[in-house]
């Protein structure tokens, strides 16, 4: 060896995989399988679509356990490096970064409505005709509670948002808190917090469920209902999922803190999940400042 | 050089075991294993897509319909182009990736092995579930590969569903990729290997990578706004629910754009490898190489609108792209002169890789320049949707992309398999390739300008006589790539000479330091790099 280099010791290549291959066929079978249920769903026939559907969604399961038990095994058997939790982290920040960029074409599918389609429609710019011939009668204004194809709908009120918005913040604090807590070795005050954070995180999912149920129901506001419902759904909805994977990942720190895992050192999958809420929380705030509240 | 290389080959030797059988492709962390995968798999696509490519000029060899009918026709520009894309090229550059980037940086492997492998698998699952498409009641996507809205939404068969999941797991395997790429170049790299010492064809991947993670999520979004459009009466698209079908174009041009230069920068990286190597001079402007690329690269997120100059957008926006689009030539520019001056009184030598990277050069330039042409908005209102945009398009991707990826081959398949490339063959592929491809595409020009629309089964007489000599230059240029197989098979099959540790005299970096073919395991202890390795 050249040097002494201790930065670059021998690098850990893990050994050959099951896993990878497992999770090649479950994005297949969902794929597949969610294809052919949409199909079937919408053309009211019966098929198997769902059943390869649920084998892709079951096959998942098993390979994300069977993948994370390995590489909790070998973190635990203290395989890794400091040079790969580098990686995992680094490997991290671009995931979440990839997921920034999914929200900006919702965002901006959001903004050019707003900002151009429905004003267009309306005869702004140099498209008076458009709205005297095609949309006669059709008012540009945002939310657009009348489309210019005749549905309508009622807006969706920011009290409860507001809320919920106050509930995420309160989390991603709480959140910090139990990271505090493990950095500092509290570990009574780690499992503490992080329970908060989590029983927050599902306040927050029950609020959201409770308010698709009053949008539904009481305000007709629907994912049909026009350009204004089809933002509101997709930004909430997608946001409400990552809520949930946010939630699953942090139910699954919980149980490894009961576990004893992690330590001052020793904790990238803690850190990554901290870092996952932090941005779904970001997210929620932009969220609610345009979807709600202008 | 005085790369200071401690590969203990003994040691690598002794841990040489590789497992072996079909468990070896299907479970393997190896990076070359996955690179060889990645190349095997583009190359496959590459022959399925040009099948397809074949259909077309078949029906296009005279006017009126002989062959297949219209529907099918649709179905075949739309598949190659998603093969072509999305299968053969992008796959191509994933596994030079693979193979390369860890041997050039002097990594042991990349950084997430197993999400690498991850990433591979996904792939074909992606190409059976939308080839089965074509299968379906009604036939496969018939709207393009860029599935424009309302066609892709209002007026498309059930099949658009199997294609929008197939391109959402495409899509997690190009993060997945991209991801493992641009960590490994932020944490892999061996001590002194500093940034601005990387190989460019790393350093082009780096900036790739980043473009890929910065915009296959936004592809994501915008087929999952097809699908709810199509099934779930959304109306993104539809302006009846105060959408706009532009707003389509927007997302998907956005994402197209950078994508454009993603098939585009490793090649600059090939490129900046092969020219120096054979004209036996170091890269003239390494630095400016560099920075013109992140140029680019930051242009591409600026420019996606000068695909749709004639959606009618308000004038100042045409300005606005149209300058942009412009300015991306200045970088761009700055390459070419950088090759041209690498050559510029070199000892040079005409081996096959360097025969492919002076036809990069010469043919990407005249689809650069019909590009100029292209930015140019009022102008673009004649040439719109015609042949002139295919022609510009396949100088960029074919001679561009295409021939920068036969020349890695072989610049690298000595590396790779341990044999030369037969010399003989690969000189006729060559000629046979760069004379026909012209023949292929350089015609379209004329039929485009002269007002020939893409996309269309049939055409009006006057222009029958150019599209005969361009179906038979396709089918020259199809039938050639049958020898660089049978070059590939040779060097897989272990015939021809044995190649050395550095079969090319003026070839520098980090992957030439390692016995030809390289060991299963590389740099497992990291090499240190006291000098540039261009």
């Amino acid at each position: 060896m050249s040097s002494g280099n201790t930065q670059h010791e021998k690098y850990y290549v893990p050994d050959s995989s099951i896993w990878p291959l497992v999770g090649a066929v479950a994005l297949g079978l969902i794929a597949y399988g969610a294809a052919h249920y949409v199909i079937e769903w919408s053309n009211q026939e019966a098929g198997f679509g769902h059943w390869f559907l649920l084998a892709g969604i079951v096959v998942l399961i098993v390979m994300l356990v069977g993948w994370f038990r390995d590489q909790i095994n070998e973190s635990q058997q203290g395989l890794y490096s400091a040079q790969m939790s580098r990686s995992y982290r680094q490997g991290m920040s671009w995931f979440i970064f990839s997921e920034v960029m999914f929200f900006l074409a919702f965002f901006g599918a959001l903004f050019y409505a707003r900002m151009i389609a429905v004003p267009w429609l309306g005869g702004a710019s140099n498209n008076v005709m458009t709205g005297e011939v095609l949309w006669p009668g059709f008012e540009a204004i945002w939310p657009l509670t009348t489309t210019p194809g005749g549905i309508e709908t009622q807006a969706m009120g920011w009290g409860l948002p507001l809320i919920n918005t106050l509930i995420l913040v309160t989390s991603s604090v709480t959140l910090h808190f139990a990271h505090h807590g493990l950095e500092h070795g509290k570990r009574g005050a780690l499992k503490l917090w992080l329970a908060i954070t989590i029983a927050l995180g599902l306040i927050f999912l029950s609020l959201q469920i409770y308010e698709y149920v009053h949008a539904y129901r009481d305000l007709g506001l629907t994912l049909q209902s026009g350009i204004y419902g089809n933002t509101f759904f997709m930004l909430t909805g997608f946001h409400g999922l990552h809520v949930t994977l946010g939630a699953i990942m942090l139910i699954v720190m919980f149980a490894r803190v009961l576990k004893g895992h992690f330590s001052k050192d020793n904790q990238f999958a803690f850190e990554a999940s901290v870092w996952y809420w932090h941005f779904v929380d970001v997210v929620w705030v932009i969220l609610f400042l345009f979807v709600y509240i202008l | 050089m005085s790369t200071v290389v401690d590969t203990h080959l003994d040691h690598d030797d002794h841990h040489d075991h590789k497992p072996t059988g079909i468990k070896r492709w299907l479970f393997t962390t190896n990076h070359k294993d996955i690179g060889t995968l990645y190349l095997l798999f583009s190359f496959l696509m590459f022959f399925v897509g040009g099948t397809m490519a074949l259909v077309i000029r078949a029906e296009l060899f005279q006017p009126g319909m002989q062959i297949v009918d219209p529907h099918f026709f649709n179905q075949m520009t739309t598949m190659h182009g998603l093969i072509m894309v999305f299968g053969a090229v992008m796959p191509a550059f994933t596994g030079l990736a693979n193979w390369m980037i860890p041997m050039m940086i002097g990594a042991p492997d990349m950084a997430l092995p197993r999400m690498n492998n991850w990433s591979f698998w996904i792939l074909p699952f992606a190409f059976i579930i939308l080839m089965s498409s074509m299968l379906m009641p009604g036939g496969g996507p018939a709207f393009g590969w860029t599935f424009y809205a309302p066609l892709s939404t209002t007026y498309s068969t059930d099949s658009t569903a199997l294609f929008v999941f197939a391109i959402h797991i495409m899509g997690i395997s190009s993060i997945m990729g991209a991801i493992n790429v641009i960590v490994t170049i932020m944490n892999m790299r061996a001590p002194g290997m500093t940034y601005m010492r990387m190989p460019l064809f790393v350093w082009t991947w780096f900036i790739t990578a980043f473009l890929l993670i910065a915009v296959m999520p936004v592809l994501a979004g915008v087929v999952t706004m097809v699908l709810t459009d199509k099934y779930f009466a959304t109306s993104f698209f539809d302006a009846a629910g105060g959408g706009d079908p532009v707003l389509f174009q927007h997302l998907f041009w956005f994402f197209g754009h950078p994508e454009v230069y993603i098939m585009i920068l490793p090649s600059f990286g090939i490129v900046s490898a092969i020219i120096p190597a054979f004209a036996r001079k170091p890269l003239f402007g390494y630095a400016s190489m560099v920075y013109a690329t992140a140029a680019i690269a930051g242009l591409s997120f600026l420019v996606w609108a000068h695909h749709m100059f004639t959606t009618g957008m308000p004038v100042f926006a045409s300005l606005f792209f149209m300058y942009m689009t412009m300015l991306i030539a200045v970088p761009t520019g700055v390459k070419v002169f950088n090759w041209v001056s690498t050559m510029w009184r070199g000892a040079m030598t005409f081996e096959p890789p360097m025969l492919f990277a002076l036809a990069f050069v010469i043919l990407f330039t005249i689809g650069g320049f019909s590009g100029i042409m292209l930015a140019l908005t009022p102008v673009d209102y004649q040439y719109h949707d015609t042949y002139f945009v295919v022609a510009h398009f396949h100088y960029v991707l074919v001679s561009g992309a295409v021939f920068s990826i036969m020349a890695a081959a072989y610049y690298w398949l000595p590396k790779w398999s341990g044999y030369m490339p037969n010399e003989g063959l690969a000189k006729l592929h060559f000629w046979c390739s760069v004379i026909s491809v012209n023949i292929l595409f350089f015609p379209m020009h004329f039929v485009g300008l002269a007002g020939m629309p893409r996309r269309i089964p049939d055409y009006a007489l006057q222009f029958a006589d150019i599209n005969a000599v361009v179906s038979v230059g396709a089918f020259l240029f199809g039938f050639s790539q049958l020898i660089f197989l049978a070059v590939v098979l040779k060097c897989m099959a272990k015939q021809g000479d044995k190649a050395p540790a550095k079969p090319w005299e003026g070839a520098e970096g980090l992957e030439w330091e390692v016995p030809s073919p390289a060991p299963y395991h590389t740099f497992d202890t990291p090499p240190t790099i006291e000098e540039p390795v261009r």
